[in-house]
């Protein structure tokens, strides 16, 4: 097995507080992982983690054969100012920043890559459309066009599906297995089991510690659910320092 | 009779080409800045900007007196000082960049005027607050119209990081290491316009020909490009008329300019057909 990331007695936390922790595990290169366990259970905090958007607590992620930068990355809530005055085409052709960069011409092949990305996605006819005109299944779009043209080898999704109608899920997911096809490894938070049983090979069940990674019908069992769940009220009754119980 | 209420003004005082020529500059300098700040929901940071250069121009003159480089430097140094720290300390600590602004502007403004009132006559603390556009020598032109130059020269270098920036900083955070840089250069970019205006228009009338031109574009256009244009023309336009009332009814130059930019944003605001008040009150149209 080719590991992409592999996480070393990983605890990542806000103020010294531990959100994840002690998590030793390894994500396949071309893997399609679902992150899924109760809320506050560190699912988000992982992937800024990876993102080395927060630096651990203790432990380490190793990321092989590429920097953290080259990572595309769609967070939960987007801090995006839809009420900029810029086109849908505009947003969407920031996924090229890396090849062109603050000053770099986009040139006839990229505005056909650009057009091509919103055509999978769906939003063509779009393209002039100012970004505050779009409905959130349509940013969403927009969003994973931008992320189409990143061109990633890995792609972090935080809750990629909430508030967003079936038609448009149904696209994106198609999106996903696209990216999975061609080899890219892509980790996505996700709380609907029925999209991650039917879409997500690979899971990892998350309870600030691990519960189980592997096979997506191995780990969604009713007794890992119960487990992650019961291990997720104990985390909140008793305050963790830094991986050390406080007594 | 229009020759000798619009033209014969301009074309007879040299004082009023001259004036015209420095407001020209600053609207086009300082207009573009003005929408960037809108559209970032930072109306009111021009504002506080402005404050802020205050007891740099008033060191400036303490030195050297009424001298438009003492006073240049003295007010780039003081908007320059505040803008770094206040991003600094929003960045290191735990407050927000607009407190940290409002802290450090208040403090800056203090000094200003403590300066001005203990060492200069009242006729300078005019000069300072309101501006002297009728009474701009070669010097200060030139050096207005180079502040304009290097204002629009340095956004078009950048716009394509401040439009991100604006947008989604988070994303420009993750694929560059452009944003901190960015916001830095265009709050400077706000110091400069707003001393070059201050020479013109005072420290306290800049900000408006920065900010009232932008906020009524707001209701005739929606792209960039469409709101900077409009931002311009309107700018430019209120300093004409407001040369023109000025010079035929002996109003001070500068409120008289932007009180004209001022009718110019209410009356987009009722009329404009973008989110004007009569188009909202129409009934909406399918489209």
């Amino acid at each position: 097995m080719n590991t992409l990331l592999s996480f070393q007695n990983l605890t990542l936390g806000y103020d010294r507080l531990p959100a994840v922790q002690q998590l030793s595990t390894e994500i396949a290169k071309g893997s399609l992982t679902a992150i899924v366990g109760p809320n506050g259970a560190g699912k988000s905090t992982l992937l800024k983690g990876v993102m080395g958007a927060l630096a651990p607590l203790e432990g380490r992620v190793s990321i092989n054969g590429f920097s953290e930068s080259d990572i595309a990355y769609l967070p939960q809530q987007s801090q995006i100012d839809w009420h900029f005055p810029i086109s849908v085409v505009d947003l969407v052709a920031m996924g090229l920043w890396r090849e062109m960069g603050a000053f770099g011409r986009l040139g006839r092949t990229k505005s056909a890559r650009v057009k091509e990305a919103m055509a999978v996605v769906g939003l063509t006819g779009f393209e002039k459309r100012l970004i505050g005109s779009l409905s959130g299944g349509q940013m969403q779009r927009a969003l994973f066009a931008r992320l189409l043209l990143q061109d990633s080898q890995l792609v972090l999704l935080d809750e990629p599906f909430t508030a967003i109608d079936s038609a448009t899920m149904a696209d994106l997911v198609a999106v996903i297995d696209g990216w999975h096809r061609q080899g890219r490894t892509v980790m996505a938070v996700l709380h609907d089991y029925q999209t991650v049983n039917t879409h997500f090979p690979q899971t990892l069940m998350l309870a600030r510690e691990l519960v189980a990674h592997g096979p997506t019908a191995m780990v969604l069992t009713t007794d890992n659910q119960l487990l992650a769940s019961r291990m997720c009220e104990a985390c909140a009754e008793t305050p963790h320092v830094c991986g050390k119980v406080i007594t | 009779m229009i020759w000798e209420l619009v033209f014969a003004p301009f074309v007879e005082f040299g004082f009023m080409r001259r004036a015209l020529l420095g407001c020209v500059a600053v609207s086009f300098g300082a207009t573009p800045v003005g929408v960037f700040l809108m559209l970032r929901r930072m109306s009111l940071t021009g504002d506080a900007m402005a404050h802020a250069i205050l007891p740099g121009a008033a060191i400036g003159y303490l030195i050297s007196g009424l001298s438009l480089s003492a006073m240049t430097i003295g007010g780039l140094i003081a908007g320059m000082v505040v803008a770094l720290t206040s991003g600094f300390v929003a960045r290191v600590t735990a407050i927000t960049e607009d407190a940290s602004l409002a802290a450090f502007y208040l403090i800056s403004l203090a000094v200003g005027v403590l300066i001005v009132s203990t060492r200069g006559s009242n006729v300078d603390l005019l000069h300072v607050l309101f501006g002297s556009v009728l009474a701009l020598d070669d010097a200060a032109l030139i050096l207005l119209c180079s502040f304009a130059t290097l204002s629009i020269l340095t956004l078009a270098v950048l716009l394509r990081p401040l439009v991100l920036e604006c947008v989604d900083p988070q994303f420009l955070r993750s694929v560059s290491r452009l944003s901190a840089i960015t916001h830095f250069i265009f709050l400077a970019l706000v110091v400069i316009n707003l001393v070059a205006g201050f020479h013109a228009l005072g420290t306290l009338m800049a900000v408006g020909i920065m900010i009232l031109p932008a906020t009524a574009a707001r209701f005739w256009a929606a792209g960039i490009v469409g709101l900077i244009s409009v931002a311009a023309l309107i700018a430019t336009l209120s300093s004409v008329i407001g040369l023109l009332l000025s010079f035929h009814f002996s109003l001070p130059s500068g409120p008289a300019i932007i009180l004209v930019a001022g009718i110019g944003y209410i009356f987009s605001l009722i009329f404009g057909p973008v989110g004007g008040a009569i188009v909202q009150a129409l009934p909406r149209q399918k489209t």
